[in-house]
């Protein structure tokens, strides 16, 4: 599995503009695989589940969460981080199933199950004693 | 005006990280790097907002509830925030990133000015942690009334 980095050179994939005026930031990732599925652990503090869309096309996973400002009125005194969006995007390599891919946004944490394909599942062969 | 305690632990190579991370800090502002370069040293990272009653420290804690939080206010302006991250249980898995963190921390920072301990609040909301610390009278802001003769 390899994070796809988007070149100028890819012509149609060079990088992806966006129309608001925000820093974007990318969110840390957990992937775990197991024998049934991948599991995609992100970290997406202050993302609210219906500002989240994530994506599965062209064996890409697309994450992109807005986040609003949440401090309005108030004066900002001092930073040791920054407030902005999130984007990521991943390339799987893997043969997904793509209708049964689930994803939880709770507490922060988005968590995203793609089950892997019935082909390419391991399959255990029954040895038969005689 | 608003620093980390000191701590004995710290050795020379974490003051290095520090600066680091400071330096780094620098940049992620200007937007030259994202989150993924560098841990920071200090978890979690802070940030300080203020209106005329309050000061509010926020903190990004993906992930946590409030109950696996401990914050207190000690002395007028001493804050420190305590807790742990557990590693999400997976059998039989294979790992193949792990970019975020997880364990212990603990971070004891001064506030730029005293605070009323008894009234401090905090709220936790899709893992961003919100403490409201009411300002003591002394320290609100005063309009002075210009007069003209």
């Amino acid at each position: 599995m390899t994070e796809m980095i988007r070149k100028e050179s890819d012509g149609n994939l060079a990088t992806v503009e966006r129309t608001r005026n925000t820093t974007t930031y990318t969110p840390r990732f957990d992937i775990v695989e197991t024998e049934d599925e991948l599991i995609l652990y992100g970290d997406l503090p202050g993302v609210a589940p219906e500002n989240l869309e994530v994506r599965f096309e062209n064996e890409h996973v697309i994450v992109h969460g807005r986040v609003d400002a949440r401090h309005e009125g108030r004066e900002h005194i001092y930073a040791e981080y920054g407030i902005g969006d999130y984007y990521r995007e991943f390339r799987i390599n893997e043969a997904v199933d793509a209708a049964k891919i689930e994803a939880e946004l709770k507490d922060g944490v988005l968590t995203l199950h793609l089950p892997k394909a019935e082909a390419i599942k391991p399959k255990r062969i029954e040895v038969k004693s005689e | 005006m608003f620093a980390t305690r000191w701590q004995p632990f710290n050795d020379v190579w974490s003051e290095m990280n520090r600066l680091h991370e400071e330096m780094n800090r620098v940049f992620d502002r200007c937007g030259y790097r994202d989150r993924l370069s560098g841990m920071a040293s200090a978890y979690p990272a802070l940030d300080l907002w203020q209106d005329q009653d309050n000061l509010y420290v926020e903190a990004e804690l993906p992930g946590m509830k409030l109950e696996d939080l401990e914050i207190y206010v000690t002395g007028d302006n001493q804050l420190s925030v305590k807790g742990s991250r557990r590693v999400p249980e997976q059998e039989k898995a294979t790992w193949h990133r792990r970019e975020r963190t997880y364990g212990e921390f603990t971070r004891v920072v001064s506030l730029p000015f005293p605070v009323n301990a008894g009234k401090v609040r905090a709220s936790l909301k899709h893992g961003v942690l919100t403490i409201t610390l009411p300002k003591v009278e002394a320290t609100k802001p005063r309009r002075i009334e210009v007069k003209a003769e």
